[in-house]
């Protein structure tokens, strides 16, 4: 914080006026959001400080290690393997675009209704306001949805780098053929990025770094089962959005501490709310930083925030995978086994999402469902009305969210959000 | 004891005293720019001895006064369970949004919906027509209902539909007409909501616009439904609002 980092911001490239604006609202917002909460965990601590150095000391840690010869890559989606750019002696790091960025120059490039995500991470590039992006040795985009996979064809122009992933769409052998092909054409392309040929223990080694970080998330996510709630939603949002940038091991140690004071906590019967309080599961599309919208409104309208059905939380996170293959191809085989089974609403059919919703308001006593849906966005915003069909039969309370990054709608977003919660008391 | 209800939506505020969950008093005012003067003043010289607040600004209450506070869709619900206890659906279009709500039997919300982005399918959407028209709004109703040719407006945006008017004013249209199809538009939305949500026979209709008798034509006529419609169809959300206001306080 005291530290200047404006000389190495400019080294990046980034316009500085844009960039201080950016980080002011970040930092408002952080402190109306987050700071403002009571009783939180002590290990919160933790994420304010990576937080307040975001794109300090995080940025400056990743500069030193390109410095020592490893390379940096951003990607965009939860399908890019991070085991693998470990084991090639590379970072991986995934690009927020939770926030609306310089969209004058976006829709030169884009049709307004493009999902605000798609839009933000062009509005970070176009805007120069993104250090990770701008440290990035390599950008890796999928072909998930088609904004996505449109806009990558854009994106191509307006950065040197870009490494484009194809993602099947049905989960059938021939769709797990092409993610092995794809995560094997990945390993050879991060390989000669970074001039390191990955081995059979790297590879067990990267395997083991990010299941240690899944494991501990998960944990994080068991906890959040106790009534009262020992955390709240917006501070277990925040350590799944810290995952993405943060260094694999430290970040496992950090939610690991933090999960040893919630289990005392929970011993204590000492929450962040009352046992009254309802209980919401969030799901739908991905919550990148800075995009805190939606959870802030619930929880400052009385209800306690159990767990996230979502890539940013534990679509994302879920499963871990089996380390025991004795050749690089069995690790490569068991590393498909468990992407095979993120279910984003991409893949057709995707019952195995709804199952998941289901299973996760079970498990984590939620008294109803939030699904979120980012305007523009097909792929959830169409299996929203499934899942609440689904959950209905079910007799689990719903409400649908349709929204996007602006602050115009948070007065209506209010209203509904407080009517449903009043409907759960 | 006297309790009170006050909703102060985006166009009007109103304020509801009960004794007994029989109204004593009540009132009305425009929200204006400043909400909570006008809160301040439309609640002057009443007497009660809880106050509880909805609507959109009730927020501004519940700092100014410590009162407790619940949403419309909750105020509404309560005040129709009160006013119609056989209802499961509830309809309210007011100056500034229309929502729909449904109720389990035991008056338990079971689900909601809201149109609250723009002014289409309101009250207000009405209002400008009507003027448009040259109607006073009081009898923009029954002007439609002496239609004599089917028309229809395509546009659900207000400043289209304007324009749209507007054309068929010069092309020499009958002015029922044109009302008559301006109402079947609003009531196309209000209809589309109910649908999605589901009816059971019956629907309660609430806010400014039930006053509106080709509405409850149109709507009850489509969905072969019982209407019914309160005395002062306003003020089911201030109503509501001081029955939730003696609960709480219970
Ligand atoms: S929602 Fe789908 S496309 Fe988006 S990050 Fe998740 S898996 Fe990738
Ligand atoms: S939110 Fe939806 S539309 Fe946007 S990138 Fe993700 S899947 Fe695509």
């Amino acid at each position: 914080m005291s530290h200047d980092y404006r000389p190495m911001w400019s080294d990046l490239g980034l316009d500085l006026d844009a960039h201080d604006a950016l980080l002011d609202v970040l930092g408002k917002g952080y402190a109306d959001i987050f700071l403002s909460q009571t009783n939180r965990p002590k290990g919160m601590e933790y994420f304010d400080f990576v937080m307040s150095e975001v794109h300090g000391l995080r940025i400056k840690e990743l500069l030193d290690e390109k410095e020592q010869g490893r390379k940096i890559i951003g990607s965009y989606c939860v399908f890019v393997p991070e085991e693998i750019a470990l084991a090639a002696n590379a970072t991986l790091i995934g690009l927020c675009s939770g926030a609306e960025f310089a969209t004058e120059q976006v829709e030169q490039y884009l049709p307004r209704n493009t999902c605000a995500l798609i839009k933000s991470s062009f509005g970070f590039k176009l805007g120069k306001v993104c250090p990770y992006l701008e440290s990035a040795d390599m950008i890796v985009g999928e072909n998930t949805c088609d904004g996505k996979k449109k806009a990558y064809e854009i994106l191509d122009d307006l950065v040197e780098n870009l490494y484009v992933m194809d993602i099947p769409q049905v989960k059938s052998t021939q769709g797990r053929a092409l993610l092995k092909a794809e995560y094997y054409r990945f390993k050879e392309a991060v390989e000669q990025l970074t001039g390191v040929s990955v081995t059979l223990e790297s590879l067990k080694k990267g395997i083991e770094i990010v299941n240690n970080k899944r494991k501990a998330v998960h944990r994080l996510a068991k906890l959040r089962a106790a009534s009262p709630a020992p955390i709240s939603g917006l501070d277990a949002l925040l350590a799944n959005q810290v995952f993405f940038y943060d260094n694999p091991e430290r970040f496992t140690a950090s939610v690991n501490a933090i999960c040893d004071e919630l289990e005392e906590r929970i011993q204590a019967e000492n929450g962040v709310v009352t046992k009254s309080a309802p209980r919401v599961l969030l799901s739908g599309c991905p919550m990148a930083v800075p995009n805190w919208k939606l959870p802030w409104i619930i929880e400052s309208s009385g209800a306690v925030i159990v767990g996230e059905e979502s890539c940013v939380g534990e679509r994302g996170t879920r499963n871990v995978i089996d380390d025991s293959g004795s050749t690089i191809d069995e690790l490569m085989d068991a590393l498909v086994d468990r992407y095979f089974k993120v279910d984003c609403a991409i893949f057709t059919p995707n019952k195995e999402r709804l199952n998941h919703i289901e299973e996760m308001a079970k498990d984590y006593k939620a008294d109803g469902v939030i699904h979120y849906g980012l305007q523009f966005c097909q792929p959830y915003l169409i299996e929203s009305i499934p899942v609440e069909k689904a959950l209905d039969k079910k007799e689990i309370p719903t409400l649908r969210i349709e929204t996007d990054y602006s602050m115009e709608d948070v007065g209506q977003l209010k209203t509904r959000v407080e009517a449903f919660i009043e409907q759960l008391k | 004891m006297r309790f009170a209800g006050i909703d102060i939506g985006s166009r009007s505020i109103e304020v509801v005293v009960t004794e007994n969950e029989k109204i004593v008093e009540y009132r009305q005012s425009d929200t204006g720019y400043n909400p909570l003067e006008h809160a301040r003043k439309t609640l002057q010289g009443l007497t009660f001895d809880h106050l509880l607040a909805t609507g959109y600004g009730r927020n501004l209450i519940e700092i100014e006064f410590d009162s407790p506070t619940v949403t419309e869709i909750k105020a509404y619900a309560r005040g129709a369970k009160a006013l119609y206890p056989q209802t499961s659906t509830i309809l309210d279009i007011g100056g500034q949004d229309c929502k729909v709500i449904s109720l389990y039997e035991s008056g338990k919300i079971r689900k909601f919906e809201m149109n609250d982005r723009c002014a289409a399918g309101t009250g207000k959407f009405l209002e400008i027509m009507a003027s448009t028209l040259g109607y006073p709004i009081e009898e923009f109703g029954a002007g439609a209902l002496n239609f004599s040719n089917e028309i229809t407006i395509n546009s659900m945006c207000t400043v289209f539909a304007e324009s749209e008017v507007i054309s068929l004013i010069s092309k020499g249209e009958n002015r029922n007409d044109i009302a008559m199809a301006l109402h079947k538009s609003v009531a196309r939305r209000a209809i589309s909501m109910l649908k999605r949500l589901g009816t059971n026979g019956s629907l309660f209709f609430a806010g400014g616009v039930a006053n509106n008798g080709c509405m409850k034509e149109l709507i009850s006529n489509e969905l072969e439904l019982e209407v019914f419609i309160p005395e002062k169809p306003q003020l089911v959300g201030a109503y509501g609002a001081s029955l939730l206001a003696q609960e709480s306080y219970q």
